[in-house]
Protein backbone atom coordinates (compact mmCIF):
# COMPACT_ATOMS: atom_id res chain seq x y z
CA UNK A 1 0.00 0.00 0.00
CA UNK A 2 0.68 3.37 0.05
CA UNK A 3 3.56 4.34 2.76
CA UNK A 4 1.86 6.07 5.59
CA UNK A 5 3.55 9.30 6.94
CA UNK A 6 5.37 9.22 10.05
CA UNK A 7 3.05 9.10 13.43
CA UNK A 8 5.16 12.38 14.38
CA UNK A 9 4.07 14.19 11.21
CA UNK A 10 0.23 12.63 11.41
CA UNK A 11 0.59 13.65 15.01
CA UNK A 12 1.40 17.25 13.94
CA UNK A 13 -0.69 18.04 10.77
CA UNK A 14 -3.80 17.00 13.19
CA UNK A 15 -2.92 19.45 15.58
CA UNK A 16 -2.01 22.11 12.85
CA UNK A 17 -5.53 21.78 11.93
CA UNK A 18 -6.85 21.96 15.11
CA UNK A 19 -4.88 24.99 15.62
CA UNK A 20 -6.31 26.32 12.53
CA UNK A 21 -9.83 25.82 13.53
CA UNK A 22 -9.83 26.96 17.29
CA UNK A 23 -6.90 29.44 16.90
CA UNK A 24 -4.33 29.53 20.08
CA UNK A 25 -6.75 28.09 22.65
CA UNK A 26 -6.48 24.82 21.00
CA UNK A 27 -4.78 22.57 23.80
CA UNK A 28 -7.64 22.91 26.05
CA UNK A 29 -9.78 21.36 23.49
CA UNK A 30 -11.39 17.68 23.87
CA UNK A 31 -9.61 16.55 20.74
CA UNK A 32 -5.73 17.65 21.65
CA UNK A 33 -6.59 15.73 24.75
CA UNK A 34 -7.18 12.95 23.02
CA UNK A 35 -4.82 12.91 20.10
CA UNK A 36 -2.17 13.31 22.60
CA UNK A 37 -3.14 10.21 24.57
CA UNK A 38 -3.39 8.32 21.98
CA UNK A 39 0.09 8.92 20.01
CA UNK A 40 1.65 8.95 23.31
CA UNK A 41 -0.25 5.54 24.14
CA UNK A 42 0.69 3.85 20.96
CA UNK A 43 4.34 5.20 21.08
CA UNK A 44 5.63 2.84 23.31
CA UNK A 45 6.30 -1.01 21.76
CA UNK A 46 9.19 -2.86 21.04
CA UNK A 47 7.16 -4.64 18.19
CA UNK A 48 8.39 -3.83 14.46
CA UNK A 49 4.91 -4.87 12.72
CA UNK A 50 2.94 -4.26 15.90
CA UNK A 51 -0.66 -4.34 14.21
CA UNK A 52 -2.63 -2.16 16.73
CA UNK A 53 0.38 0.64 16.53
CA UNK A 54 -0.76 0.44 13.06
CA UNK A 55 -4.24 0.47 12.96
CA UNK A 56 -3.93 3.48 15.07
CA UNK A 57 -1.79 5.33 12.69
CA UNK A 58 -4.17 4.47 9.77
CA UNK A 59 -6.58 5.60 11.46
CA UNK A 60 -5.17 8.76 12.55
CA UNK A 61 -4.02 9.32 8.77
CA UNK A 62 -7.57 9.00 8.00
CA UNK A 63 -9.11 11.44 10.67
CA UNK A 64 -5.67 14.36 9.46
CA UNK A 65 -7.36 13.71 5.56
CA UNK A 66 -10.96 14.47 6.49
CA UNK A 67 -9.80 17.31 8.55
CA UNK A 68 -7.20 18.81 5.99
CA UNK A 69 -9.54 18.18 3.45
CA UNK A 70 -12.79 19.52 4.76
CA UNK A 71 -10.69 22.99 5.33
CA UNK A 72 -9.50 22.83 1.71
CA UNK A 73 -13.02 22.42 0.90
CA UNK A 74 -14.49 25.13 2.16
CA UNK A 75 -11.70 27.26 1.49
CA UNK A 76 -12.39 26.39 -2.39
CA UNK A 77 -16.14 27.26 -1.25
CA UNK A 78 -16.01 30.58 0.17
CA UNK A 79 -14.17 31.64 -2.67
CA UNK A 80 -16.18 30.37 -5.74
CA UNK A 81 -19.36 29.21 -4.69
CA UNK A 82 -20.26 30.53 -1.39
CA UNK A 83 -21.33 33.75 -2.45
CA UNK A 84 -24.79 32.61 -3.46
CA UNK A 85 -26.43 33.35 -6.91
CA UNK A 86 -25.66 36.60 -8.59
CA UNK A 87 -28.03 38.97 -9.63
CA UNK A 88 -30.44 38.59 -13.18
CA UNK A 89 -28.85 41.54 -14.59
CA UNK A 90 -24.91 40.38 -13.66
CA UNK A 91 -26.02 37.16 -15.44
CA UNK A 92 -27.32 38.77 -18.32
CA UNK A 93 -24.16 40.95 -18.61
CA UNK A 94 -21.66 37.88 -18.43
CA UNK A 95 -23.05 36.60 -21.70
CA UNK A 96 -23.47 40.42 -23.08
CA UNK A 97 -27.25 41.04 -22.85
CA UNK A 98 -29.13 43.60 -21.25
CA UNK A 99 -32.03 43.25 -19.18
CA UNK A 100 -35.11 44.93 -21.28
CA UNK A 101 -35.99 48.74 -19.08
CA UNK A 102 -39.95 47.85 -19.63
CA UNK A 103 -41.81 44.33 -19.16
CA UNK A 104 -41.56 42.69 -22.51
CA UNK A 105 -38.81 44.57 -23.83
CA UNK A 106 -39.18 46.80 -27.00
CA UNK A 107 -42.14 46.58 -28.95
CA UNK A 108 -44.70 45.90 -26.18
CA UNK A 109 -47.14 48.34 -26.39
CA UNK A 110 -48.31 46.85 -29.97
CA UNK B 1 -3.62 67.63 17.79
CA UNK B 2 -5.24 66.13 20.66
CA UNK B 3 -7.93 67.83 19.44
CA UNK B 4 -8.04 66.68 16.04
CA UNK B 5 -7.50 63.29 17.12
CA UNK B 6 -10.99 63.21 19.27
CA UNK B 7 -12.67 64.70 16.24
CA UNK B 8 -11.08 61.76 14.29
CA UNK B 9 -12.57 59.28 16.48
CA UNK B 10 -15.58 60.55 17.00
CA UNK B 11 -15.50 60.20 12.90
CA UNK B 12 -14.51 56.59 12.88
CA UNK B 13 -17.34 56.01 16.18
CA UNK B 14 -19.95 57.51 13.45
CA UNK B 15 -18.78 55.27 10.88
CA UNK B 16 -19.21 52.50 12.88
CA UNK B 17 -22.47 52.88 14.37
CA UNK B 18 -24.68 52.02 11.53
CA UNK B 19 -23.21 48.58 10.67
CA UNK B 20 -22.90 47.76 14.76
CA UNK B 21 -26.89 48.77 14.71
CA UNK B 22 -27.67 46.99 11.60
CA UNK B 23 -26.10 43.48 12.91
CA UNK B 24 -28.10 43.99 16.52
CA UNK B 25 -31.14 44.10 14.62
CA UNK B 26 -30.50 41.17 12.16
CA UNK B 27 -29.92 39.13 15.57
CA UNK B 28 -33.30 39.99 17.34
CA UNK B 29 -34.86 39.17 14.03
CA UNK B 30 -33.39 35.82 13.16
CA UNK B 31 -35.23 32.55 14.86
CA UNK B 32 -35.23 31.65 18.19
CA UNK B 33 -32.51 28.79 19.07
CA UNK B 34 -34.68 25.88 19.74
CA UNK B 35 -35.96 26.25 16.21
CA UNK B 36 -32.92 25.81 15.31
CA UNK B 37 -32.41 21.71 17.25
CA UNK B 38 -36.16 21.13 16.08
CA UNK B 39 -35.22 21.42 11.96
CA UNK B 40 -31.63 21.08 10.88
CA UNK B 41 -33.32 22.27 6.89
CA UNK B 42 -31.24 21.21 4.23
CA UNK B 43 -27.55 20.66 3.61
CA UNK B 44 -26.61 23.63 2.48
CA UNK B 45 -28.21 26.17 4.58
CA UNK B 46 -26.48 27.61 6.88
CA UNK B 47 -27.52 28.61 10.85
CA UNK B 48 -26.23 30.97 12.90
CA UNK B 49 -24.24 29.33 16.34
CA UNK B 50 -26.31 29.16 18.60
CA UNK B 51 -24.20 27.70 21.86
CA UNK B 52 -20.60 28.25 23.09
CA UNK B 53 -19.06 25.05 24.72
CA UNK B 54 -19.64 21.52 23.76
CA UNK B 55 -19.12 18.86 25.96
CA UNK B 56 -19.75 15.26 25.83
CA UNK B 57 -21.15 12.82 28.91
CA UNK B 58 -21.24 9.31 29.36
CA UNK B 59 -25.61 8.41 29.49
CA UNK B 60 -27.37 5.44 29.52
CA UNK B 61 -26.01 2.03 28.72
CA UNK B 62 -22.58 3.57 28.43
CA UNK B 63 -23.21 5.66 25.15
CA UNK B 64 -21.68 8.92 24.64
CA UNK B 65 -24.23 12.24 24.56
CA UNK B 66 -23.07 15.81 22.42
CA UNK B 67 -23.58 18.71 25.32
CA UNK B 68 -24.18 21.92 23.84
CA UNK B 69 -23.83 24.35 26.31
CA UNK B 70 -26.30 22.93 28.74
CA UNK B 71 -28.87 21.27 26.23
CA UNK B 72 -28.00 17.86 24.64
CA UNK B 73 -28.28 17.59 21.52
CA UNK B 74 -30.73 15.67 18.71
CA UNK B 75 -31.18 14.16 15.88
CA UNK B 76 -33.02 15.69 12.97
CA UNK B 77 -35.85 12.91 13.37
CA UNK B 78 -35.78 14.15 17.58
CA UNK B 79 -33.96 11.28 18.82
CA UNK B 80 -31.34 11.95 21.41
CA UNK B 81 -28.51 12.07 19.48
CA UNK B 82 -25.74 8.46 21.19
CA UNK B 83 -22.74 7.60 19.96
CA UNK B 84 -21.11 4.24 20.98
CA UNK B 85 -17.58 5.29 22.02
CA UNK B 86 -15.92 8.30 22.87
CA UNK B 87 -13.42 8.88 20.27
CA UNK B 88 -16.08 9.32 17.98
CA UNK B 89 -17.99 11.37 20.68
CA UNK B 90 -14.75 13.27 20.42
CA UNK B 91 -14.69 13.64 17.02
CA UNK B 92 -18.16 14.89 16.61
CA UNK B 93 -18.16 17.14 19.53
CA UNK B 94 -14.96 18.72 17.56
CA UNK B 95 -16.98 19.43 14.41
CA UNK B 96 -19.77 21.28 16.70
CA UNK B 97 -16.99 22.97 18.60
CA UNK B 98 -14.95 24.28 15.33
CA UNK B 99 -17.66 25.80 13.77
CA UNK B 100 -17.73 29.69 13.54
CA UNK B 101 -20.82 32.30 13.08
CA UNK B 102 -22.90 30.00 11.27
CA UNK B 103 -23.33 25.91 11.25
CA UNK B 104 -21.98 24.42 8.47
CA UNK B 105 -23.93 21.38 8.02
CA UNK B 106 -22.20 20.08 4.59
CA UNK B 107 -18.72 20.19 6.42
CA UNK B 108 -19.86 18.06 9.12
CA UNK B 109 -19.68 14.73 7.89
CA UNK B 110 -19.12 12.85 10.74
CA UNK B 111 -22.34 14.10 12.64
CA UNK B 112 -24.40 13.72 9.31
CA UNK B 113 -23.24 9.99 9.20
CA UNK B 114 -24.33 9.62 13.36
CA UNK B 115 -27.95 11.23 12.33
CA UNK B 116 -28.32 8.67 9.21
CA UNK B 117 -27.53 5.66 11.54
CA UNK B 118 -29.66 7.00 14.16
CA UNK B 119 -32.37 7.81 12.74
CA UNK B 120 -32.47 5.34 9.86
CA UNK B 121 -34.21 8.50 7.64
CA UNK B 122 -35.22 5.28 4.70
CA UNK B 123 -36.39 2.92 7.75
CA UNK B 124 -34.12 0.13 5.77
CA UNK B 125 -32.80 -3.05 7.44
CA UNK B 126 -29.20 -4.69 6.75
CA UNK B 127 -30.15 -7.11 4.50
CA UNK B 128 -31.27 -4.38 1.85
CA UNK B 129 -28.29 -2.20 2.91
CA UNK B 130 -25.73 -5.25 2.13
CA UNK B 131 -27.49 -5.78 -1.12
CA UNK B 132 -27.37 -1.92 -2.43
CA UNK B 133 -23.61 -2.02 -1.58
CA UNK B 134 -23.34 -5.61 -3.60
CA UNK B 135 -24.96 -3.73 -6.55
CA UNK B 136 -21.98 -1.57 -6.51
CA UNK B 137 -19.73 -4.93 -7.01
CA UNK B 138 -21.31 -5.19 -10.81
CA UNK B 139 -20.82 -1.74 -11.48
CA UNK B 140 -17.01 -1.80 -10.00
CA UNK B 141 -15.04 1.45 -11.02
CA UNK B 142 -11.97 -0.50 -11.18
CA UNK B 143 -13.49 -3.35 -13.51
CA UNK B 144 -14.09 -1.32 -16.31
CA UNK B 145 -11.41 -0.62 -18.41
CA UNK B 146 -10.72 1.60 -21.63
CA UNK B 147 -9.20 0.34 -24.58
CA UNK B 148 -7.89 3.90 -25.75
CA UNK B 149 -5.99 6.05 -25.31
CA UNK B 150 -3.04 3.60 -24.67
CA UNK B 151 -1.81 5.72 -21.87
CA UNK B 152 -4.60 5.81 -20.35
CA UNK B 153 -4.95 1.94 -20.59
CA UNK B 154 -1.29 1.30 -19.30
CA UNK B 155 -1.70 3.52 -15.73
CA UNK B 156 -5.22 1.81 -15.69
CA UNK B 157 -3.53 -1.51 -15.51
CA UNK B 158 -0.60 -0.24 -13.24
CA UNK B 159 -2.65 1.42 -10.95
CA UNK B 160 -6.03 -0.64 -10.88
CA UNK B 161 -4.12 -4.21 -11.08
CA UNK B 162 -2.23 -4.29 -7.77
CA UNK B 163 -5.58 -3.27 -6.01
CA UNK B 164 -7.74 -6.27 -7.66
CA UNK B 165 -4.77 -8.52 -6.72
CA UNK B 166 -5.03 -7.54 -3.21
CA UNK B 167 -8.72 -8.00 -3.01
CA UNK B 168 -8.71 -11.24 -5.04
CA UNK B 169 -6.25 -12.57 -2.51
CA UNK B 170 -6.92 -10.89 0.98
CA UNK B 171 -10.86 -12.66 0.61
CA UNK B 172 -9.89 -15.24 -2.30
CA UNK B 173 -12.50 -14.71 -4.65
CA UNK B 174 -12.61 -14.12 -8.66
CA UNK B 175 -13.21 -10.44 -9.81
CA UNK B 176 -11.71 -9.75 -13.37
CA UNK B 177 -11.64 -6.57 -15.46
CA UNK B 178 -13.16 -5.99 -18.37
CA UNK B 179 -13.26 -3.34 -21.60
CA UNK B 180 -16.92 -4.23 -22.27
CA UNK B 181 -19.89 -2.32 -21.70
CA UNK B 182 -21.31 -5.26 -19.30
CA UNK B 183 -18.24 -5.34 -17.47
CA UNK B 184 -17.03 -8.33 -16.28
CA UNK B 185 -19.08 -11.44 -15.47
CA UNK B 186 -19.09 -12.16 -11.32
CA UNK B 187 -18.79 -15.55 -10.52
CA UNK B 188 -21.98 -16.26 -7.62
CA UNK B 189 -19.41 -17.35 -5.20
CA UNK B 190 -17.40 -14.26 -5.16
CA UNK B 191 -20.69 -12.78 -4.12
CA UNK B 192 -21.37 -15.06 -1.44
CA UNK B 193 -18.28 -14.31 0.00
CA UNK B 194 -18.95 -10.65 0.33
CA UNK B 195 -22.33 -11.14 1.74
CA UNK B 196 -21.33 -13.37 4.19
CA UNK B 197 -18.45 -10.87 5.19
CA UNK B 198 -20.85 -8.18 4.91
CA UNK B 199 -23.49 -9.93 7.41
CA UNK B 200 -20.32 -9.18 10.45
CA UNK B 201 -20.78 -5.49 9.94
CA UNK B 202 -23.08 -4.02 12.27
CA UNK B 203 -25.81 -1.59 11.59
CA UNK B 204 -23.33 1.64 12.39
CA UNK B 205 -20.26 0.09 10.14
CA UNK B 206 -22.39 -0.43 7.07
CA UNK B 207 -24.16 2.70 7.06
CA UNK B 208 -20.53 4.37 6.89
CA UNK B 209 -19.09 1.88 4.41
CA UNK B 210 -22.26 1.93 2.14
CA UNK B 211 -21.25 5.72 2.40
CA UNK B 212 -17.78 5.18 1.52
CA UNK B 213 -19.00 2.99 -1.31
CA UNK B 214 -21.13 5.10 -3.17
CA UNK B 215 -18.61 8.01 -2.43
CA UNK B 216 -15.87 5.92 -4.28
CA UNK B 217 -18.15 4.33 -6.38
CA UNK B 218 -16.30 0.93 -6.58
CA UNK B 219 -16.44 -1.83 -3.48
CA UNK B 220 -13.37 -2.76 -4.07
CA UNK B 221 -11.39 0.29 -3.35
CA UNK B 222 -13.86 0.56 -0.40
CA UNK B 223 -12.63 -2.39 1.37
CA UNK B 224 -9.13 -1.21 0.49
CA UNK B 225 -9.72 1.87 2.53
CA UNK B 226 -11.52 -0.27 4.74
CA UNK B 227 -9.45 -2.94 6.03
CA UNK B 228 -6.59 0.06 6.11
CA UNK B 229 -4.61 -1.66 2.50
CA UNK B 230 -5.00 1.99 1.47
CA UNK B 231 -4.93 5.52 2.68
CA UNK B 232 -7.67 7.40 1.99
CA UNK B 233 -5.66 10.30 -0.27
CA UNK B 234 -4.60 7.41 -2.63
CA UNK B 235 -8.57 5.58 -2.54
CA UNK B 236 -9.83 8.91 -3.96
CA UNK B 237 -7.20 9.22 -6.47
CA UNK B 238 -7.68 5.91 -7.70
CA UNK B 239 -11.28 6.45 -7.85
CA UNK B 240 -10.74 9.55 -10.00
CA UNK B 241 -7.75 8.41 -12.10
CA UNK B 242 -9.30 8.94 -15.39
CA UNK B 243 -9.91 12.57 -14.05
CA UNK B 244 -6.80 13.03 -12.92
CA UNK B 245 -5.42 11.83 -16.50
CA UNK B 246 -7.58 13.98 -18.14
CA UNK B 247 -6.47 17.11 -15.93
CA UNK B 248 -2.80 16.08 -16.74
CA UNK B 249 -3.84 16.60 -20.49
CA UNK B 250 -6.29 19.20 -20.36
CA UNK B 251 -5.31 21.43 -17.28
CA UNK B 252 -6.71 21.67 -14.18
CA UNK B 253 -9.51 23.78 -12.70
CA UNK B 254 -9.34 24.65 -9.24
CA UNK B 255 -13.13 25.77 -8.68
CA UNK B 256 -14.33 22.06 -10.69
CA UNK B 257 -11.62 19.74 -10.18
CA UNK B 258 -10.03 20.58 -6.75
CA UNK B 259 -13.15 21.37 -5.33
CA UNK B 260 -14.35 18.00 -6.13
CA UNK B 261 -10.98 16.03 -5.23
CA UNK B 262 -11.13 17.89 -1.38
CA UNK B 263 -15.43 16.75 -0.97
CA UNK B 264 -14.38 13.36 -1.83
CA UNK B 265 -11.87 12.83 0.38
CA UNK B 266 -13.64 14.75 3.04
CA UNK B 267 -16.58 12.55 2.68
CA UNK B 268 -14.67 8.83 2.17
CA UNK B 269 -12.31 9.92 5.37
CA UNK B 270 -15.67 10.84 7.14
CA UNK B 271 -17.21 7.20 6.04
CA UNK B 272 -14.01 4.95 6.60
CA UNK B 273 -13.53 7.06 10.07
CA UNK B 274 -17.02 6.22 11.05
CA UNK B 275 -16.55 2.45 10.32
CA UNK B 276 -13.42 1.98 12.05
CA UNK B 277 -14.51 3.75 15.21
CA UNK B 278 -17.79 2.00 15.36
CA UNK B 279 -16.64 -1.37 14.82
CA UNK B 280 -13.48 -0.22 17.67
CA UNK B 281 -15.44 -1.25 20.53
CA UNK B 282 -14.30 -4.69 20.39
CA UNK B 283 -10.66 -4.01 19.89
CA UNK B 284 -10.44 -1.54 22.50
CA UNK B 285 -11.55 -4.33 25.12
CA UNK B 286 -8.84 -6.73 23.74
CA UNK B 287 -6.08 -3.95 24.10
CA UNK B 288 -7.04 -3.62 27.69
CA UNK B 289 -6.93 -7.82 28.33
CA UNK B 290 -3.70 -7.76 27.14
CA UNK B 291 -2.24 -4.94 29.26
Amino acid sequence: MAALSSPLRTCRGILKELRYLKGPEYRGTMMYTYVMEQFRKNQVTSARHCRAQREALHTSHTYLCLVESTRHHLELHNQYHGKGGRPLEEVAHLVGLRLPTQPGGKGWEK
Amino acid sequence: MLQGLWRFQRQLSGALLPFAARSLALETFSPSAHVHRANYGSAAEERRKFYQDVSISQGEGGLFEINLDRKKLKTPGGKLFTVPNEALAIAVATEWDVQKDTLKFYTMHLTTLCNTALDNPTQRSKDQMISAALKFLETDTICYRVEDPPRLVELQKNEWDPVMDWIEKRYNVVIGSSTSIMGPQIPEETKETFHQHLKSYNFWSLTGLEYVISQLKSLILSFGVIDRHLTVDHAVLLSRLEEEFQIQHWGNVEWAHDYDMYELRARTAAGALFVHLSSESSTVKRKLLQD
